[in-house]
This record gives C-alpha cells, structure tokens and sequence, in this order.
C-alpha cells in the first residue's frame, strides 16, 4: 500500500487556508496603503493515471511530468493527425525531452483512446 | 521566493509513476456534468485548491480550475475563491514573499525600477471593474469540436480590480523615445528549461492609455496566490492571456515583441469575428486582443421546466466585451422577434451587468429562449456560433430550451 500524496497535502492545505483566513487584508475601503500578507501554499498533485493500453506507459512517462492527465483524458474523440500536431508542439516547442519511439507510442495510444466519461 | 521546479532527473524518470492509479481523486467533492456536445462531459468538482471554494477541475497540474455557472447568478461579482485559475507551466511558485517581492521595469527606460508592493501600494490608487475572461471560454462548445482546454462557459470571472494605473510606472521609470511595446513576465516558469516562458506584449500607446493597471488586490482584497499574487497585470476589454499573474518583469521594447506567445500562440483569424468554416485556409492571424459582446441566461439551465400557463423570469449576466453595453434583448420565438430586457446598476463599461426579463406564459412544448446583447460601439452578438481550429472568442447568442408543461 503505497500512501497517497494528497493526503499529506490536503493537511497542509488546510493550514495554509486556515493561515490565511485569519489574516485578511481589504483594499478598496481603506484610507491608508495596502498591507500585504506573504502567502505560502501546497498545490495539489493528481494520481489520475493514462488507462492501460498499447503505449500507456509510454505517456505515462513522459506527459505527467509536465502536466498531470485530466486535460488530455478530457479532449473530445481527435484524429491521429490531431494528436500528432499536439504531441510534436509538446516535443518541438514546449521542448519535452521525448525518444522518438516514445513519440510515436504516444500519438498511437492518444489516437486510440476512447473519451473517458 | 522558492521556484519548485521539478530536477530534471525527476523529469527524464518521468516521476517514476505507474503504480497509484485511482479512477476518482481521494479529494473529489463530488462531480458535475457538463453540456459539452459529444463527451467527455464528466467533471470532478474539487475543493483542495488554496483559497478556492467548489471548482470544476480540468486539469491539476497546472491548474485549470472552471467556475461553476450556478456562481454567476449569484452577483455580477464573482468571488476570488470562486474565480476561475488558468496556468500555462507547471513551476509555479508556491511561497511568495510579500516583502522580498519586486516589480522590475526595465528596457528602453531612462532609470530601472525595482519597486516593492510597498512603494507600488504608495502610488495613487486606481479601480477598475473588469471581465476576466479566457481566450478559450466555451471551447467545449465548439463544433464540431477542437483540441484544448476543454471548458464550458466557466471560465470567466468579474471583480473590482485595485491597484496603480501601468501608465504611472511606466513614468517613474521613464519610457525612451523610440519605445513601441511593453512586455510582461511573471514568476511562474516553464517545468523544462529551454521552453518558452510565458511573456505577452502590448502596444506601448495600449499600455499608457490609463486603464491598464497592476491589481494587487481583486473584490477588496489582496489577490488569491492561484490569482497571480501579489501582482497582475489587469487590461480591461482585452482578453485574460494579457493579464499575467504574479507580475514580476515590464520590459519596455523598441522592437515589436515576435516571441512565441505573440507571434505564434493565442492567434485569431483575421476575419470578422475571428469566425471561419472548419477545413477553410488562407486567411491571415493575428494575435487575440479586444474582447466581444456575450449574454448569459443565468437561473435556468437548458432543458429546464416551467408550467403552462405561468409567466416565467429570466434573468442573467452580459458584458459588451471592450467596451459598455447598450442593450440585452430576449427572444423566445428563435430569433425572429426580440424584446429588450431590464438592465442592472452600471458598474462601468468591462464589467459584468445584470439583466432581467419577465416572458409571458407559455403554450405546452419545448420553447428556445435567446439572449442577444450589443455593445455601445453598436457590435452585437452573432447568431451563428463562431468557430475556430483554436477556439476562441467564442460570443455566439445563447439559447436555453424550456420544457414547458
């Protein structure tokens, strides 16, 4: 059994929000200058994974460490050429460091990926 | 300010994931269903998130955060911790510290600036009621359908923005002749070196022009972290890809800014209402900029129920996108006839405006309600939905179907 992340966060979190909530600051009706409250935070990791599948681990591997998976699980039915074009912008603009066999994995799991619900 | 980016050794092991799959987040609080042609229309609603209420999550990492629609009916405010979140990368600084923190400007300037929240909050004060709204809003709704961000109408947000008027920065540091845009940059930086950090650009004539402004606080207080404290850039009638959070870099520029976020990223087809067929090609891009007039039937949703025979009150929220709104017209006969609704308190031309209707009883059967507004430059929504490869500046006409029995 392997501890979930986001159950530590969500502790930290709470603290983080609880930190905050006691030390508001208003703008608009104050007469003098706005005093600022440093603000410290623990963002939330996802351990939504890409379904199993030809070229799952292929993705992964290589997408979550940028971005988690929901956006890419959530697109509408999209052609390969589509998933081409989005994979290589990853690869050639957003410069993911993705083997050239990876890529190729990806495109075809992402091709054949039913829409979740 | 600690950057928490991911070593890069992690990033080539690609975390050394693979064994937590989980169909649903431990943290879901629940999920909501979205009325996206097609699917995937499931989404979770979240509450993790540091100073958010209820969200819709499309993405975690980075966060992609939708506003729930039932919020806008609500107030022609939306509340910072219901305020939708969109980030490009994922190093976003988790700490930022309100005393450490400085604005640099720099560039084609006489003097460079590094200014404090202290010595910005000295400067005179300036506030602004103002639609943030993504490039992409509605994207979901596009058909047939495009690759994105798959959101609905969510992810839009009004508040009262506070802060100092760009302008009056720009001329403490003094703007050289032969300046032509102003660039800015935030804290948050790409996960892989060598990728594109996130920059946009304004005219310089834009960026003096007295309403651009840096808000260090939205709705009264200070900025939500997810909001871009301690600092963003606010540019009202413009579209939200301009308003860089967590602001920490004006560079003036003597050249016209032709890095990819301008040059390559968020363009629109340079047509009337950056509409074109699917498959069409050969026309030219620009880069997104002024936002367009949309009306929003807030208190029913599509297919709702109404009895025969009883009046039924419609009301919602429309905004005339850069500039004021002249009217909101109501139609339940599909477009053919409108009658013009009753317009709420005027909190200035880019903010949201409540509107309200009162419709004569319905006959039984399945009825189209429209909303249409037009703006006071006269630029009224088009009744035909716009459509993109991107998906943006969507502002067709709304309609809600009414079940009436």
């Amino acid at each position: 059994m392997v501890t979930s992340p986001t159950a530590v966060s969500r502790t930290a979190l709470l603290l983080a929000a609880l930190a905050l909530a006691s030390a508001p600051t208003f703008a608009a009706e104050a007469a003098e200058p706005m005093r600022f409250t440093s603000q410290q935070v623990e963002l939330p990791t996802s351990d939504r994974f890409f379904p199993e599948g030809p070229g799952a681990e292929a993705a992964n591997n290589n997408c979550l460490a940028c971005h988690s998976a929901g956006m890419v699980l959530t697109q509408p039915k999209l052609s390969k050429a589509q998933w081409t074009e989005t994979v290589n912008k990853m690869v050639h603009v957003y410069k993911a460091p993705i083997d050239e066999a990876d890529v190729k994995a990806i495109v075809d799991y992402l091709a054949a990926m039913k829409p979740q619900p | 300010m600690s950057h928490p980016a991911i070593p890069r050794r992690a990033l080539l092991a690609g975390l050394g994931l693979g064994s937590l799959a989980a169909a649903v987040p431990a943290w879901a609080a629940g999920s909501v269903k979205l009325p996206l042609p097609g699917g995937p229309d499931l989404r979770d609603l979240t509450t993790v998130f540091p100073g958010k209420g209820p969200m819709i999550l499309q993405r975690t990492r980075p966060p992609l955060l939708e506003t729930p629609f039932e919020v806008f009916d609500q107030g022609v405010f939306t509340p910072n911790d219901r305020f939708y979140v969109r980030w490009h990368w994922a190093s976003i600084p988790t700490e930022v510290d309100a005393n450490a923190y400085r604005l640099k400007v720099r560039g084609h300037v006489d003097r460079e600036l590094a200014l404090s929240l202290d010595e910005l909050a000295r400067l005179p004060r300036f506030e602004i009621a103002a639609v943030n709204q993504c490039s992409g809003n509605s994207r979901s709704l596009f058909e047939p359908r495009v690759p994105g961000a798959q959101w609905a109408n969510g992810s839009m947000g009004n508040a009262r923005w506070t802060g100092v008027r760009l302008k009056d920065v720009l001329d403490r540091a003094g703007v050289k002749a032969g300046a032509v845009q102003v660039r800015f940059s935030g804290l948050d930086e790409p996960v892989v070196d060598d990728a594109p950090d996130f920059k946009k650009s304004l005219d310089l004539d834009h960026a003096r022009n007295g309403e651009v402004m840096l808000a260090y606080a939205m709705n009264g207080e200070q900025l939500p972290l997810l909001n871009g404290f301690p600092l963003r850039l606010v540019v009202p009638g413009w579209y939200s890809t301009y308003w860089v959070k967590m602001l920490s870099d004006i560079e003036v520029l003597d050249k016209p800014d032709d890095q990819y976020w301008m040059k390559t990223a968020y363009r629109i087809p340079d047509v009337p209402g950056a509409t074109i067929k699917p498959g069409q090609t050969g026309y030219k891009t620009m880069p997104i900029n002024r936002m367009v007039p949309r009306a929003f039937v807030t208190n029913l949703r599509d297919g709702a129920q109404a009895m025969a025979g009883s009046p039924v009150a419609v009301r919602g929220i429309a905004f005339g996108g850069d500039s004021g709104l002249k009217t909101v017209e109501i139609s339940t006969d599909g477009g053919g006839t409108w009658s013009p609704a009753k317009l709420g308190a005027d909190e200035g031309p880019y903010s949201f405006r409540r509107f309200e209707g009162d419709l004569p009883a319905f006959a039984a059967g399945t009825h189209a309600i429209k909303v249409r507004c037009t703006n006071t430059n006269g630029r009224a929504q088009p009744m035909d939905r716009v459509w993109n490869g991107a998906g943006f500046m969507q502002n067709g006409v709304e309609t809600v179907s009414l079940h009436v029995a």
